[in-house]
């Protein structure tokens, strides 16, 4: 069996970012990149499903520059055993790569495409939907726990209510939560041996003109600053003059 | 133009009004669970009259057919409409732009970005345009005349739901209710978490919430997450009890009315953005606070 983890290269979720000068995008300047955290955990999880299911084949794909080998070399040392690197420069949302993935699924028939459920740069929550709608596979989004039993797995999702239990046939498309796993640190020698392992480099299937564009990247408008109270009762009086308490 | 709402709850038919309204443009709902909201100004209801959203690739195959001619397919964010309008804007293969905070016309929009602090402004081309939106800025109208209500059936799905989800507890819903009290990992313990946090909640009508940091160890239960990648919220009232203010979790709260922030230390970056800060020992300062409520 094999699973596909697709790999996002994104801003280091704990830097700090601006807006470049002119507006038109995030300004990148000085700032580390990363696996997506949520992509991450994809990939710890294969890890894991493999542990318990030894048979089973772990590739990796990034859509974007050649940059993006640095992603895709800390999953290999994470324990993927191959990587696919479509290089390209042109501009894809969350479409279009759901479509460009579509073309790796369609060539490399992964019984399962297990990926972040959203990048933490542009925060979009879409592709992997959009993966699924694409295949015509059915998906299982938000995933807290996977178990795999046969054909069948087993997934507790996180809802807007709590989780729910499901199972869902493979082929499909599991998107990853946060509490999923914890993924492991890989130490300098996993890195370097992760260096020998395939990585493919190939031009991108297609190149649909995207139906969003950006359009201005700008910094939010601050909240008035606020004020110290000095006590309890001067804090349930202010709340009260302000009318929050009427609930 | 026209719009079709997806209520994924009862509650989401008004934001879907508001969110028509200030686009101008008129709009059908099409209501998953719940009983059927007849009076909340649109031209039609289809009701599924369902207790919980079902799977995503069922209810997917069943909308295609309900959105037809419309222009914009919109929905209240949440789990479970992001779940599932991605998937139905893959279907319809058009533009999808989640977590609309504004719109300044009807193909462009704003969001937050790399976890609120950047805003996007978003261009999306062609038709239909699917799209999830925050309500907290728009404004709801007293309810309309009551309209014609049509039932709607679900396509079977693949996946079948072995154990629902059930909500915990009788406190408002995390994303609708008018007050929220958070909490951070000094609460300690689940009991504590409990006693403290859902007290004060209680005492307030009000739902708990906590950070990533307080789910993680365990003191409170996932679903009550705040933040970037958890639940976005924007209450009247936003108090959160020993936290500290991360990025992630400001991200998920400033939108709130009115941030109050009751921590001991009194450089926690939460008190640059609360607008009322006090300086104290959460364990000392919530009892307090109940106290002087009268409750």
């Amino acid at each position: 069996m094999r699973i596909l983890v697709p790999v996002k290269r994104v801003v280091d979720p704990f830097s700090k970012v601006r807006p470049l000068p002119d507006g038109s995008g995030i300004d990148t300047t000085g700032i580390k990149f990363e696996i997506n955290p949520f992509d991450e955990i994809a990939v710890e999880e294969a890890v894991r499903l493999r542990e318990k299911n030894p048979d089973i084949e772990i590739v990796v794909v990034s859509i974007g520059s050649a940059d993006c080998e640095e992603q895709l070399r800390k999953a290999l040392a994470m324990g993927a055993d191959r990587a696919i690197l479509v290089e390209t420069t042109h501009l894809f949302d969350s479409l279009g790569i759901a479509k460009e993935l579509k073309a790796i699924v369609d060539k490399e028939q992964p019984s399962l495409v297990l990926m972040g459920k959203q990048a933490t740069d542009y925060d979009c929550n879409q592709a992997a939907q959009m993966l699924a709608a694409k295949l015509g596979w059915p998906q299982a989004c938000f995933a807290s726990a996977i178990s795999i039993t046969g054909q069948m797995l087993a997934v507790n999702r996180e809802t807007d209510l709590g989780v729910e239990t499901v199972e869902i046939p493979m082929p499909c498309v599991i998107t990853t939560d946060l509490r999923l796993n914890e993924p492991r640190f890989v130490a300098l020698p996993g890195i370097i041996k992760a260096r020998s392992k395939p990585l493919d480099r190939i031009p991108p299937s297609v190149t649909p003109a995207p139906l969003t564009r950006t359009i201005k990247v700008e910094s939010p408008g601050a909240r008035p600053p606020g004020r110290k109270v000095a006590n309890v009762e001067e804090l349930v009086s202010e709340l009260k003059n302000r009318g929050a308490l009427s609930a | 133009m026209s719009i079709v709402g997806i209520a994924f709850t009862p509650a989401d038919a008004t934001g879907i009004q508001a969110f028509a309204a200030a686009l101008g443009l008129p709009f059908r709902l099409v209501q998953i669970t719940g009983a059927a909201n007849t009076t909340c100004g649109a031209l039609k209801v289809l009701s599924a009259g369902l207790e919980d959203v079902p799977p995503a690739d069922g209810l997917v195959a069943s909308l295609e057919g309900a959105v037809q001619g419309a222009s914009h397919i919109v929905a209240v964010s949440s789990m479970a409409s992001k779940d599932v309008m991605a998937r139905l804007a893959g279907v319809l293969d058009c533009a999808m732009v989640t977590d609309v905070v504004s719109a300044d016309s009807p193909s462009t929009f704003k969001r937050p970005i790399v976890a609120g602090t950047l805003i996007e402004t978003v261009e999306a081309s062609g038709a239909p345009i699917v799209l999830t939106f925050r309500p907290a800025g728009y404004e709801r109208k007293p309810p309309g005349g009551a309209c014609e209500v049509e039932s709607f059936s679900i396509s079977p799905s693949k996946v079948r739901v072995t154990q629902a989800a059930h909500k915990s507890g009788g406190r408002p819903d995390l994303t609708q209710a008018s007050v929220v009290v958070s909490g951070g990992r000094p609460l300690k313990d689940r009991e504590t978490f409990e006693s403290v946090i859902g007290g004060l909640a209680d005492t307030l009508g009000g739902a708990a919430g906590a950070t990533r940091a307080a789910v993680d160890s365990g003191i409170a239960p996932n679903e009550l997450q705040v933040g970037q990648t958890g639940k976005i919220v924007a209450p009247d009232l936003y108090i959160a009890a020993g936290i500290s203010g991360s990025t992630q979790h400001m991200a998920g709260i400033k939108d709130s009315k009115c941030i109050v922030a009751i921590n001991k230390d009194p450089e926690a970056p939460i008190f640059e953005v609360a607008d009322l800060g006090l300086v104290a020992d959460l364990f000392e300062a919530i009892p307090a606070i109940r106290n002087l409520l009268g409750k």
